[in-house]
Formats: C-alpha cells, sequence, structure tokens
C-alpha cells in the first residue's frame, strides 16, 4: 500500500502534566494513511506518554487527538479501539492464563456481535456460526505470524519473543487503522528482529495498516520507516525523512550530548 | 477457563466447527453423558438421604458456578453471594404464591429478578477493586439480609415464606427422588449455559478483564461494563440455585443466608478450582460431602473405642473446623484446586507405568 497524503491520525498541541512533571510539552504531528511512522528518543523522551495519550490511556492535558478527522481526546481506550486503533505494549500484556487463540480472539470483540445470552445458548442464535467465521480470520493472522505451531498453548507459559509476536497478533485481529507497537523488537536477538521488522513491513504494506512504532533499534527504524518523529524531555526536536533525522545536529547532540571542548562529533550512526 | 494446551494423541480436526467443541476428545464427551445417565439412574439405587445430599450438590453447585464466573474468571470478589441465592429462594416463592406462576417458570423467573438486583448491586464494582470490592459486596449480605427480616410483603419477614412443591402436568414432584430430576435437569442446563458463556466473545472478555484490565481495554472491553455484568450472570446462577433451594425445602427464611453460607460458596470454588465449570461442581460435593464424611469418620471411631462423650460433643465443631482446614490446605498445597489434581491423575493414568 502506499503512503497518501491524508492524514489518518493527528495530534494536535498535547502536553501531558503528571503534578509537577511535565511527560509532554506541546508536541504535535501527524501521521497519514498507509504511513510508518516511527517515534524515538532517549530514555524518559515521553514516548509512551505519547502512545498512552493517542490510545486513551491517558487524558492530556492540553491539546487534541484526531483520528480521520474525528476528535477523540476524550473517548475511552475501548471506544477508540472500536473506531480503529490497536495497540501492543512495551512490557507485555498477555492475557496469561488464556490460550494464543483466545488472547486473539479477544482483539475480535468488537467486531463480534454475540453477547452473554446469546452466547450461552450458543446453538441457533448464530454465536456459533459468528464464532467460526472469526476463529477463520484469527487464522489468517496466525498464519501471516507463524504461530500456528503454539495456538493452543497457554500465552503464559511461552518464551518472550513468541509472546511478543502474539501480542502483534492480538493487535492485529483488532483490524485496526493504525496499530501502535511499543518497542516490538526490545529484548530480541537478531534474528527475532529481522522476522519482526519483516511482519511490521508486511502488515504495513499489505495488510494495509497506518504503523506508528516506537523502537531503540535505530538500525530497525532508519531501514524501514516512512518518516521518524525524535522526542526529548517531552518535547518534539525533530521529524523528518530517516536520512534527515540521522544527519540532524540536535538529534545527535540528543543522543550523544555536547563534548564542552570540541564541537558535537559528526558520523554516520545516531546511536 | 484454564485451557489445555495439549492436543490428545490421535486427535485430528480438520474444521474449525469440531476443534471448538466443548469436549477435547470424543471419549470425555461419552464420559460425560455416562455421567449424566448414572445420575439420572442413580435415585433407583441410592438412599433418599444420598440423594439428599446430591440435591444439595445441585442446587450450591449452579450458585456456585456463578460465583466462579465472578471471582474465578472475571476476577471480582464478592462477600454477598449467599444473599443472592437467597433472594432467588423468596423470589421464587413470591412469584409462584403471589401470582400463581407455575413453580418450573417461577424458578428461572427468580432468576431473572435476581439478576436485575445483581447489575444494581454490582454498579459499585465498576469502580472498586479488590478489598474495597470486598467490604461494598459485604454491605450488600447485609443490606439483604436485613431486607429478607423487614419486607413481609416478599419475604413473610422473620416468620418465613412457604415454597410450593413442583408441579408438573398435575403431578407435584415433591419426593427426593422426583425432585433429584429436576435439579439434575437444572445442573445440565446452566452448567452447559456457562461453558457456553465462556468459549463465547463476552466470556472471554470476562477472563481478559481478569488477567490483564488495561490490554482488554484497548481491545474494545468496556471495563465498566463486563465488570457489572460478570455481577448480573453470578447473580442469575445464585437465583436459580436459591429457587430450587427453597421449593426443594418447602419453606424459605432468612436465617439460611448468612455470611457463613457465602464463605462456604468461596471455598467450594477454592476447593474446586477458580475459573473452572467442572472444578465447581467438584469443590461442591466436596464442600457438601466434607461435614458428613467427618461424621462419618466420628461415628467410625466411636464404633471400635465405645462413645467419648468429648468427641460427640465436639462433632459439630470439627465439621466446620473440618471446612476450614480443607480450604487453608487447599489454599497451600493445590491451589488450583481439585479439577487440576484431576487433570494430573488423568496425565498419570495416560502414561502409566512409563511415567517419562
Amino acid at each position: 500500500m502506499s503512503v497518501s497524503d491524508t492524514p489518518v491520525l493527528e495530534v494536535r498541541d498535547v502536553s501531558l502534566a503528571f503534578g509537577g512533571v511535565r511527560a509532554l510539552t506541546e508536541v504535535s504531528f501527524q501521521v497519514n494513511k498507509g504511513e510508518l511512522f516511527s517515534i524515538i528518543g532517549p530514555n524518559g523522551a515521553g514516548k509512551t506518554s505519547m502512545l498512552n495519550c493517542v490510545s486513551g490511556r491517558y487524558k492530556p492535558t492540553a491539546g487534541r487527538v484526531y483520528m480521520d478527522g474525528r476528535d477523540v481526546t476524550g473517548l475511552s481506550p475501548n471506544v477508540r479501539a472500536t473506531l480503529g486503533l490497536g495497540r501492543t505494549f512495551q512490557n507485555l500484556a498477555l492475557f496469561g492464563h488464556m490460550s494464543v487463540l483466545d488472547n486473539i480472539m479477544v482483539g475480535r470483540h468488537h467486531l463480534l456481535s454475540n453477547n452473554a445470552v446469546s452466547g450461552a445458548l450458543y446453538w441457533g442464535t448464530g454465536a456459533r456460526k459468528e464464532e467460526l467465521a472469526h476463529r477463520r480470520k484469527v487464522e489468517d493472522i496466525i498464519d501471516f505470524l507463524e504461530i500456528a505451531h503454539i495456538r493452543k498453548a497457554v500465552a503464559g507459559t511461552l518464551p518472550y519473543g513468541l509472546r511478543k509476536r502474539v501480542e502483534l497478533a492480538r493487535a492485529m485481529a483488532v483490524e485496526p487503522k493504525v496499530i501502535l507497537l511499543d518497542e516490538p523488537m526490545a529484548g530480541m536477538n537478531l534474528e527475532e528482529k529481522e522476522d519482526m521488522a519483516r511482519y511490521i513491513v508486511d502488515l504495513n504494506e499489505e495488510w494495509g495498516m497506518t504503523v506508528i512504532m516506537i523502537e531503540h533499534d535505530m538500525g530497525v527504524v532508519m531501514d524501514i520507516s516512512h518518516r521518524v518523529m525524535v522526542l526529548e524531555f517531552g518535547r518534539k526536536i525533530a521529524e523528518g525523512l530517516p536520512d534527515e533525522i540521522m544527519s540532524n545536529e540536535r538529534v545527535k547532540v540528543a543522543y550523544l550530548g555536547v563534548d564542552d571542548d570540541e564541537p558535537a562529533q559528526t558520523g554516520e550512526q545516531v546511536a | 477457563m484454564i485451557s489445555s494446551s495439549l492436543i490428545p494423541c490421535g486427535q485430528f480436526k480438520t474444521t474449525y466447527a469440531a476443534d471448538t467443541t466443548i469436549f477435547l476428545t470424543p471419549a470425555s464427551r461419552y464420559w460425560c453423558f455416562a455421567g449424566i445417565l448414572l445420575a439420572a439412574a442413580s435415585p433407583l439405587v441410592l438412599s433418599n438421604y444420598l440423594l439428599a445430599l446430591m440435591i444439595q450438590i445441585g442446587f450450591y453447585g449452579i450458585a456456585a458456578l456463578g460465583l466462579n464466573i465472578l471471582v474465578g474468571c472475571t476476577g471480582q470478589i464478592s462477600l454477598g453471594h449467599a444473599a443472592f441465592f437467597g433472594f432467588g429462594a423468596f423470589a421464587s416463592a413470591w412469584l409462584n404464591n403471589s401470582f400463581g406462576v407455575p413453580v418450573l417458570l417461577a424458578i428461572p423467573l427468580a432468576g431473572v429478578m435476581t439478576t436485575l438486583l445483581g447489575l444494581l448491586f454490582g454498579i459499585p464494582a465498576g469502580r472498586l477493586k479488590g478489598l474495597y470490592l470486598a467490604i461494598a459486596t459485604f454491605a450488600s449480605q447485609f443490606i439483604l439480609e436485613d431486607f429478607f427480616a423487614r419486607a413481609n410483603w416478599f419475604t413473610g419477614g422473620s416468620s418465613g415464606a412457604m415454597a410450593n412443591p413442583i408441579s408438573l402436568f398435575g403431578m407435584e414432584l415433591s419426593g427426593d427422588k422426583s425432585f433429584f430430576y429436576v435439579v439434575l435437569f437444572f445442573v445440565v442446563v446452566m452448567y452447559l449455559l456457562g461453558t457456553n458463556l465462556l468459549r463465547t466473545r463476552d466470556g472471554r472478555a470476562f477472563v481478559a478483564v481478569r488477567d490483564h484490565y488495561l490490554s482488554a481495554e484497548v481491545m474494545g472491553i468496556n471495563l465498566t461494563k463486563y465488570r457489572i455484568l460478570s455481577f448480573g450472570i453470578s447473580s442469575f446462577y445464585a437465583g436459580v440455585g436459591g429457587a430450587l433451594y427453597g421449593h426443594y425445602l418447602g419453606y424459605v427464611s432468612a436465617e439460611g443466608f448468612t455470611i457463613l453460607l457465602s464463605i462456604q460458596f468461596l471455598g467450594m470454588i477454592i476447593i474446586g478450582g477458580m475459573g473452572s465449570v467442572m472444578g465447581t461442581l467438584m469443590g461442591t460435593a466436596f464442600m457438601v460431602l466434607l461435614p458428613e464424611g467427618t461424621e462419618a469418620a466420628v461415628s467410625t471411631i466411636k464404633h471400635f473405642t465405645g462413645d467419648i462423650p468429648a468427641l460427640t460433643s465436639a462433632l459439630a465443631y470439627i465439621k466446620e473446623a473440618a471446612i476450614g482446614l480443607a480450604i487453608v490446605l487447599f489454599l497451600i498445597f493445590e491451589p488450583d484446586g481439585l479439577v487440576h489434581r484431576w487433570r494430573l491423575i488423568k496425565s498419570y493414568w495416560k502414561l502409566y507405568p512409563f511415567s517419562y
């Protein structure tokens, strides 16, 4: 899918303060449909806070968030999910006692219409048919992420890399227009990172999801992102194409610090 | 829902429909049918005393399943389950006595009334968690107990309410033998509904809310709605169980529904296995049979040693202490309940004698 010019998500002058701590200060950005947009920054820069403002976990102290032109600032996370917003978490947040399959089926929640009564009666109420139809869709995601061998495993017993993948599967099951990935590659080895990067590119290009990703691995970020935004101490210090960000002096200072004696070094790698 | 991660050897499923059945293997389905048939045949051989115990397991088991959906699946807590159980008993008697609703219809209707009450008392659950919620439900226990004692029009006040026996096509089903079939019918239906609930959308939402409420919310689950709904469903089960209890005894009085019974319900699901449908029935059977077993043990001891007055007089305390001891021992040694132990036993015999 190609990147279009229509903004699917717009964040306008968002500030977030916890008491006296200013986590975010007047951050604005816009993500276009089909884009793979990365947010980077040193630890504590406010990346996850930004994502939480977008997903509805935090309500910004000031500023607005728009999805498809609609103001979603005051909406709770579950309503935003029904509008087409999926996310994964930095620290794993799977439903530990459920099977992988059930975990992913939970992602279909807002797409299913059976309720406690029709679900309990099961036969003859359409609940069975609906569950089976959605099971089909879920299997497509399972195939795509290559987790068929663990679909019946209890999520809490899986190793870290697989759990990350199941979490991605669950977020994909929401059928989001915009998917927020909070450090999808944290703690992975090279091979797992390569796999994950491939999945992210595919879900952007083939599944047509707009991706907003926080990631610390600069190699991956610069390789796969269409655009990158840099945060430092809750402020946006740069936004642009990966190449522009790599050569941005301000970004280098944020990551490497300033030497008192010499001007900041110019190098190829920012990390 | 505690799902098993292992697919038994030799099971090949080729459709999604075959993969979503209640029973993992055809054998376990047949065992379950055989169990129901065996239960249906049991009035022919069992004494009235044992039959009465089975009936108790039935109606307490239905109510305990409701509590398990609330506590085990949704991760809430309720210390007022006995009050909802009692409300169901009074509601069914009231519907039958005041409006002439046939008893068999009054039982599910009482369940619906209790559901509405549960939704009302569940509202604090939308905001409270853990100990705070425990105290809020504790309050609902006492509010309802007080209501039972004062609402003469509904409960008959301190004198209690008469509950008519069930009649079907002009036949009165009042004896233990015929009432057993009524209870068996309700147990099968209610457990089937519970199982179905837990494998569809709202059941998964309950477990999601329990396991990780933050990510459940991000998946589009309205936390407040599901926390309250869980109270409603749990009350439905309590109401139906209570109604059966009332019509079985023929007389409903407020003294039967104290906080002690609420704690016993919690004991049933802890011993049986939190979040497990089958475990609920096992735990209920354990809790109902434990005092009887204790009594039998004491009389056996007496048989060999002659009458020991101290033991006889302490029997009531021994029975209660045994329940407490059982809960403590289960919490320490088998926190996943009887159902987990049962799975271990099954897998042991599957591999016997080559256990690895």
